[in-house]
């Protein structure tokens, strides 16, 4: 046998008879650097197909124009203009919509075969979902910047200086962030792209519009509010209207926080534990 | 190289492995023959650590596939039949890509990517998208990743399997090559006549199991390397079989379906000549006589007494078959 490996950057060879059945580990630079490839990747195959964007921004800016001009007259929020209200809820919602693209490319690579083929390199398995779930969150930027000029365009403005603008935006962003390694699961689960598509929307649609996204909780029955008031998504909408339009944030930035913490702390393990096995 | 032990594997209900062993020594080419459901596609993903079998054990190069999967991964390369490929990058940046994840780090990516293109042919293409590539242009790709963590272990899963006659010919001149550079090769195919081009040693397995093994030869040896098809009117089937008892070297089968004998024979035209001495004795004009090759069909009914029941089989190995297809009757 020759020495075929020349490469001094790979994985040193574990001793010959290893000790354990556990496999081994990579180190957390190797699992970064080939996060970062498949990030690459998964950029490159956005920025190429450009129109699936594109697809995905119309729908938002159609919410944006519905709520603005034709529900929008319907609705009151006291104390605050409709267009200010409605836009830190449309950039939640955009999202978190954005976030179901995970499960959408992870159950195309399943289904094509790129999964096998990264889970035959000796590469990271969790930097698969990393550099998916990390382009998704790029995408996302890129969105967010989008719908705020949009939002801009209809009327929509800060009103609470440029930092806090900023932290906005991040919050959002975490909590699509964290949302992405819910559909990544999702999407290891169907394996099918279509149906990813559908199972990715059924848990987001009543959160979505159960929610302060596009409206007042206060003009929910009672029985809604208590669920609407505190879920992650009502959450972060509060968190990104008060980080934007002033008014007391602590409470809905914690609990923000705390949610996409959580939904973190659950779901990524899940994730990597469920890909270990397809 | 590779050792396989008392492999099995379930889904359910469906037993998929049933004790497998194989040895593969090194720089040797195995072939792993079967029809479709036979379990080879499960095999491959034992070896390749994208699946851990129920029981027995499997190591490439010493090292077990279950215990240190990613040692395992960076000795093998893995090369399939859905030619796992990204189809919006180019052919180059897939390779690079894959270099990358191999940690080659990116100037020895590059280069190796380059070399890997040049290899197979698609220099060329190297800078267009994949979607723009060809059936057997995505094929050498997904081989050419395959190729650029330089393997040791070369697991290649029906590489031929639906390319035109043309471009299998240039898959077997590239998989050569490599063997000829010393990498071990596991190769599962459906045809026959691929093992033979490649392999040197192949097993059968069916429905799990391993229901042969040996050289090419070996294998063919068991069938004779020849046979003798004659069809006959159903009416005269019987007749037709007490007749021909005894001609060529091994046991005649009968498909009583189509009212076919096939004879293996070990010489193949004077037997052939025998077979229609007798049949004119006889006073037996058949349907159809003729003198072929076996098949994978021949090899699992001689083997197991049933045909392989995939009709597509056939075809594949006459169309890239150097002998002609079966002929008609010489007379």
């Amino acid at each position: 046998m020759t020495a075929v490996q020349e490469s001094p950057a790979r994985p040193p060879a574990p001793p010959e008879e290893p000790t354990t059945t556990e496999p081994a580990r990579l180190p957390r630079s190797a699992i970064f650097a080939d996060a970062v490839v498949v990030a690459r990747r998964n950029l490159t195959r956005i920025a190429r197909t450009p129109q699936l964007l594109v697809f995905a921004t119309i729908q938002p800016v159609m919410f944006v124009l519905l709520f603005r001009y034709v529900f929008g007259g319907a609705i009151h929020v006291p104390g605050i203009s409709y267009v200010d209200f409605l836009i830190p809820g449309v950039i939640v919602q955009t999202v978190v919509f954005g976030a179901t693209s995970t499960a959408v490319g992870l159950s195309q690579d399943m289904s094509n075969g790129i999964i096998d083929r990264f889970r035959s390199l000796p590469m990271s398995r969790s930097a698969v979902l990393a550099g998916r779930t990390i382009a998704d969150l790029v995408r996302n930027v890129f969105v967010v910047l989008l719908m705020i000029v949009v939002g801009m365009a209809v009327g929509f403005r800060f009103h609470n200086g440029f930092g806090p603008a900023v932290a906005a935006v991040f919050v959002a962003l975490l909590l699509g962030y964290a949302l992405s390694w819910v559909f990544a699961l999702i999407g290891l689960t169907v394996a099918d792209p279509e149906t990813a598509q559908l199972a990715g929307f059924l848990p987001i649609f009543p959160l979505v519009f159960a929610s302060s996204v596009f409206v007042s909780i206060q003009s929910m029955p009672g029985w809604l509010q208590a669920f609407a008031k505190n879920q992650p998504i009502s959450r972060a909408a509060d968190t990104v209207r008060a980080l934007t339009q002033g008014g007391p944030v602590a409470t809905n930035l914690i609990w923000t926080l705390l949610w996409s913490t959580a939904i973190l702390a659950v779901f990524a393990p899940l994730a990597v534990r469920r890909y270990r096995k397809v | 190289m590779i050792e396989v032990e008392g492999i099995s594997k379930s889904f359910g209900e469906t037993r998929a492995l049933a004790g497998v062993d194989m040895s593969v020594p090194a720089g040797t080419v195995q072939g792993l023959l079967g029809p479709n459901g036979a379990g080879k596609t499960t095999l491959v993903r034992i070896l390749a650590t994208l699946m851990a079998p129920d029981t027995g054990r499997a190591r490439i190069s010493g090292v077990d596939v279950q215990k240190d999967p990613v040692t395992v991964r960076s000795l093998i390369g893995l090369a399939g039949q859905y030619a796992a490929v990204d189809e919006t990058l180019t052919g180059r940046e897939n390779l690079v890509m894959v270099g990358r994840l191999y940690r080659l780090g990116t100037k020895l990516a590059r280069a190796r990517a380059g070399e890997s293109l040049e290899r197979l042919g698609l220099a060329e293409a190297a800078d267009r998208p994949v979607k723009t590539y060809s059936g057997g242009m995505r094929r050498r790709l997904d081989l050419g990743a395959s190729l650029v963590g330089r393997p040791r272990v070369l697991i290649l899963d029906e590489p031929t399997t639906g390319l035109d006659p043309r471009t299998r010919l240039d898959m077997w001149a590239f998989i050569r090559d490599l063997v000829a550079g010393g990498t071990t090769v596991l190769l599962t195919t459906q045809y026959l006549e691929e093992a033979d081009q490649l392999a040197d040693h192949s097993i059968v397995i069916d429905r799990g199991q391993v229901i042969a093994s040996g050289t090419s030869a070996e294998l063919k040896a068991r069938l004779g390397s020849d046979l003798i098809a004659v069809q006959v009117r159903a009416a005269e089937l019987d007749r037709a079989t007490a007749a021909l008892a005894g001609t060529g070297c091994g046991a005649p089968v009968i498909d009583q379906a189509r009212a076919q004998i096939t004879i293996p024979v070990c010489d193949p035209v004077p037997d052939l000549m025998a077979a229609l001495r007798i049949l004119d004795a006889a006073g037996i004009v058949p349907v159809d006589l003729g003198l072929r090759r076996p098949s994978l069909d021949d090899v699992f009914l001689s083997l197991t007494g049933r045909a392989t029941g995939d009709d597509d089989l056939a075809v594949p190995l006459t169309a890239t078959s150097r002998t002609p297809p079966p002929s008609r009757s010489p007379a």
